[in-house]
């Protein structure tokens, strides 16, 4: 396989768990209880180990000398390759936990098909992260039901979320050129494939919490790295030790 | 091929606690998989994370590269994540000194991912009793769960079966 194909197909799933942990790591001192100081970021601890294996992997892959933090850390936004929804600001408790939801829903179809990918390390990593993302599915999607179906203004918090991630979950399943080799090759799953079963899984969800499932035009770019104006904030933070005393280690 | 030296190795590299749960080995856990010693002398230790996030696997590598080296080998930790790790591979000894600490150990027999998806019965380890009430998913560390019991009213970590 093309060794510039396989980097970008792993850099790109390295780049959604690693965004997105950081997103969560955002709630750390800051979530509505105790329990969810606790549970957001262990989720992101889970993001950020299978993020720095598939980084690190990557790098070799590359052949170019670069490690995991110079691949997490050092990169320029455009060279991102995230989803949107990954990026996507955490807003309230409502938005956060219904994004994971989404996003841990897609990723345990995802995982489960790449057991079947050419890549050993990707098997590996999949073999792991299926078990963790089941905690993350039903951790994530009882809150989505407690909170649709809870009060009038935990409903329509709720019910705000669908609709303000509706337009990023079609990028999820799209295919370009990158994941379309990638998956002719062998090494990651065809994601358009993956939609009727996601659909399917998280739509009795959406109904149990009492939410509207509402489809719009999807919004893309994440995977040719046009991000929204919220990624520079993030990197800023992100790189923000690397930038300042390049090379440090703890 | 399993030889002397490698067997004392293995028993040097067997002592090292969890920085997390420091009452369990890494034998006791599990996650010690192999020692060998390899052709060219050093001795290569497998250990495999209990979470992919599990930030005390660091520390754990880094104690038993220590361990060895002051034992007179010349250590290279691999880290492996192939077959991943199940709580079903921590040893009778340590789910006995779980439950000696406090921490209910994880249910048995936890092959198949619907095993999360059930209710599963977390016995109190302070009282024994069955009437037990889970707090939080996710506990003080990323293998733990927070429970609650009805009957002594003592909160307790519940080590999650995975």
């Amino acid at each position: 396989m093309d060794a510039s194909l396989h980097f970008d197909c792993l850099v790109r799933l390295a780049d959604d768990h690693m965004i997105l942990g950081h997103r969560l790591s955002e709630w750390c001192g800051h979530a509505p209880i105790l329990e969810e100081d606790l549970a957001l970021p262990n989720i992101a601890l889970d993001l950020l180990g299978q993020a720095r294996i598939l980084y690190d992997h990557a790098g070799k892959i590359e052949g170019k000398g670069r490690n995991e933090d110079q691949l997490a850390y050092l990169r320029l936004e455009r060279d991102y390759r995230n989803l949107l929804l990954c990026e996507r600001p955490i807003g309230d408790f409502g938005h956060t936990v219904l994004r994971q939801f989404y996003f841990a829903s897609f990723m345990g179809l995802y995982w489960s098909e790449c057991q079947n990918s050419n890549d050993q390390i990707l098997r590996e990593v999949a073999a792991k992260a299926i078990k963790e993302c089941a905690y993350h599915i039903r951790h994530t999607g009882e809150w989505v039901i407690r909170l649709g179906d809870g009060t009038d203004e935990s409903h329509q918090r709720m019910q705000n979320a669908v609709a303000d991630l509706a337009p990023y979950v079609g990028e999820m399943f799209h295919m370009d050129e990158t994941s379309q080799q990638g998956a002719i090759a062998g090494l990651i799953p065809d994601v358009s494939k993956l939609a009727a079963t996601w659909h399917a899984q998280v739509a009795p969800v959406l109904a149990e919490a009492t939410l509207e499932t509402i489809e719009v035009k999807p919004i893309l770019g994440g995977r040719s790295g046009q991000h929204g104006e919220e990624m520079g904030f993030l990197l800023t933070d992100l790189q923000f030790m690397q930038r300042t005393f390049p090379n440090m280690t703890w | 091929m399993v030889t002397v030296v490698s067997s004392i190795a293995w028993d040097v590299a067997a002592e090292v606690t969890d920085p997390e749960i420091p009452m369990l080995s890494i034998a006791d856990l599990g996650i010690l998989r192999g020692v060998k010693t390899l052709d060219d002398g050093k001795t290569e230790v497998s250990i495999t994370p209990t979470y992919s996030g599990c930030p005390a696997v660091m520390a754990i590598e880094m104690s038993v590269s220590a361990a060895l080296a002051k034992a007179g080998f010349d250590p290279i930790i691999k880290r492996v994540l192939s077959p991943a790790w199940t709580t079903d591979w921590i040893t009778p000894r340590g789910r006995e000194k779980l439950l000696a600490a406090g921490i209910a150990p994880p249910a048995k027999a936890s092959n198949s991912i619907h095993a999360l998806f059930g209710e599963t019965q977390v016995n109190c380890p302070q009282c024994g009793s069955h009437e037990t009430e889970r707090v939080s998913e996710f506990g003080s560390t990323a293998c733990k769960a927070l429970y609650r019991c009805q009957s002594c009213a003592e909160p307790f970590d519940y080590f999650k079966c995975i």
